[in-house]
């Protein structure tokens, strides 16, 4: 006995709504969604495979594909189904991944992954539907919009002048060394659709025997979308979409490639393996126990891009780290590498850090001018104001926070390179707010920096910023 | 002793597209006259002629709208 009818690997019900809908898909009359889930999911139960796959939907029409499969799911940002599936099928290189796409997903925002993944040859299959419109936002171009067609965005008819022609994926993608198996077919008539669900199947079998990467493309309808009935948009893709995107096999390697030769194995990490990694790595960032931890800061550095502010405040985020303390280091710049303006937010705390982002800082180290005019006023009273005078004409105007004057620049230039003025300033900084004591800096400064022909300049550069304010305070 | 085979469809899952009817070789699905409660017009069986071949189900958009035995 034969008895074709909804495969296991759909669940029962959609709990996606209630009462009777509840065993109904969401996808509109005639959509040619719901061909491929059913034949998808007969081939994960024939092959017995349905335990440890995992279906990645796009975001698209088939979104809450969660709803439908019985399988083990992600839902991917839009276009990077298949760089989501190819982490799953790294991580778990037995598991049986699918990601399943339509053509706004996979040949618009999703270009790059979907062309990577395949000239990588993950071990996926990616299903690919092809309703030559986006259906979930309402029917606007697709980059397969045929020429001619009316869609929301095309509302006279595509242009290939203004718009582009039609991107043929398939044809694209058998031009890679890569990939297994690629085929367009369609959901037209019984021919058609039989001949897809052997596309289907012999592609989830390449991935299974571990052989390698494939691309089924699949001709849909999307009546909602074209504004027709569904046997209209049956016969209108058969007539019109099969020219332009004929159908076919592009590539089949299956039977040249070795079972198991596209597995991507990748051991998994061993935790000791990454810690002594890391130990190597970043030698002494082990916390110095002779040091006790700084207080509580939330601080601010800002200038031009090349005064080297952003290593200004990571030395700073770095000697609390080693210091003991949780540390969060963000930097934030124009687009340009010079003269652009820069800045970097760090936190130094006990506890762990939530938001990186520090918007009433308890200390400000500014450069330049616009700096002190930006953020002069966000200083939280009783907070610290460092600026280096050389590049700074006007003088701060809050009186209730600890306002720190130095040349820093011009001392810089006196030692040869303005490129220490940074470092300058953290000695300054360092004698301003007592946050660790001046050896522990000199002791730690030199892990810090990369060049070991430049720790002695720095050694000196921040031992006359620390002395310049010491000497003030005392006099 | 081999039955008959036969379709079923579930006419409050069905959203008669039609496109079953179109497929099926023999013409034995048929457009109904009455509304389910989602509002579409479901196709039903005219109780004659189904070889079984399945055609129709895998036609059929809609997971458990037909159901086909062949015995
Ligand atoms: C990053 C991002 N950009 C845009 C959208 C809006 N959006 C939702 S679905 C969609 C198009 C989907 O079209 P397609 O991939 O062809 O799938 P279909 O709905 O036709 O099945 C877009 C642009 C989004 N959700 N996320
Ligand atoms: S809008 Fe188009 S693609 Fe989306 S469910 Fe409806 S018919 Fe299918
Ligand atoms: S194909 Fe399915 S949903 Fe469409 S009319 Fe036939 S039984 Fe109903």
């Amino acid at each position: 006995m034969k008895v074709y009818e909804k495969p296991n690997a759909l669940y029962g019900t959609f709990e996606r709504k209630t009462g009777p809908a509840l065993e109904s898909t969401h996808y509109c009359q005639g959509c040619s969604h719901g061909n491929v889930h059913k034949m998808i999911a007969e081939a994960l139960v024939d092959f017995g495979v349905q335990d440890r796959t995992v279906f990645v939907s796009p975001v698209g029409c088939a979104v809450f594909g969660f709803y439908y499969f019985d399988t083990g799911h992600i839902q991917a940002a839009h276009g990077r189904a298949p760089a989501v599936a190819t982490g799953i099928k790294r991580a778990n290189p037995n598991s049986i991944v699918l990601s399943y796409q339509g053509d706004g997903d996979l040949a618009a925002i999703g270009t790059a992954e979907t062309i990577h993944a395949a000239n990588r040859g993950e071990n996926i299959t990616v299903i690919f539907i092809n309703n030559a419109i986006y259906g979930m936002t309402g029917g606007q171009m697709a980059p397969t919009t045929l020429i001619e067609q009316h869609t929301t965005t095309t509302p006279g008819g595509r242009v290939e002048g203004i718009h582009g022609n039609p991107i043929r994926m398939c044809e694209m993608i058998s031009t890679l060394t890569a990939p297994t198996y690629v085929e367009r077919v369609a959901i037209g008539n019984s021919k058609h659709i039989m001949k897809a669900r052997k596309a289907i199947r012999k592609a989830l079998q390449i991935q299974i025997e571990g052989r390698g990467y494939s691309f089924i493309e699949i001709l849909s309808t999307c009546p909602s979308g074209w504004k027709m009935t569904p046997p209209d948009a049956r016969d209108w893709m058969l007539e019109h979409m099969t020219k332009v995107f004929p159908l076919g096999v592009f590539k089949d390697e299956s039977k040249a490639r070795e079972p198991g030769s596209w597995d991507r194995v990748i051991k998994p990490f061993e935790p000791e393996a990454v810690g002594a990694y890391l130990k190597d790595f970043v030698g002494a960032t082990v916390a110095d126990p002779s040091q006790s931890k700084p207080q509580e800061m939330h601080c601010k550095f800002a200038g031009f891009g090349g005064q080297g502010i952003l290593t200004m405040g990571l030395f700073w985020a770095q000697l609390a780290m080693r210091a003991g303390s949780k540390v969060s280091w963000i930097p934030s710049y124009g687009p340009e590498m010079r003269g652009g303006t820069a800045n970097c937010q760090v936190n130094i705390a006990d506890e762990r850090i939530g938001t990186p982002l520090v918007e009433e800082p308890t200390m400000l180290a500014v450069m330049n001018q616009p700096s002190l005019e930006k953020f002069e006023a966000e200083v939280v009273p009783g907070g610290v104001l460092l600026v280096d005078t050389s590049m700074v004409k006007t003088a701060p105007t809050r009186t209730d926070i600890k306002t720190v004057l130095i040349p820093a620049s011009e001392m810089a230039n006196q030692m040869g390179t303005s490129k220490v003025a940074n470092v300058i300033l953290l000695g300054a900084l360092t004698a301003a707010t007592d946050a660790f004591p001046f050896e522990y800096v000199i002791k730690t400064l030199p892990e810090l920096i990369k060049k070991k022909s430049l720790v002695e300049m720095n050694i000196e550069a921040f031992t006359r910023g620390y002395q310049y304010v010491r000497e003030q305070q005392n006099g | 002793m081999a039955g008959v085979p036969y379709l079923e469809v579930a006419s409050e899952l069905c959203k008669g597209c039609e496109l079953c009817m179109g497929v099926c070789p023999k013409q034995c699905i048929a457009i109904g006259d009455k509304l389910n409660s989602a509002s579409y017009r479901p196709v039903y069986y005219t109780g004659e002629n189904c070889t079984g071949c399945g055609l129709c189900f895998y036609a059929c958009p809609e997971p458990g709208a037909i159901r086909v035995v062949k015995p």
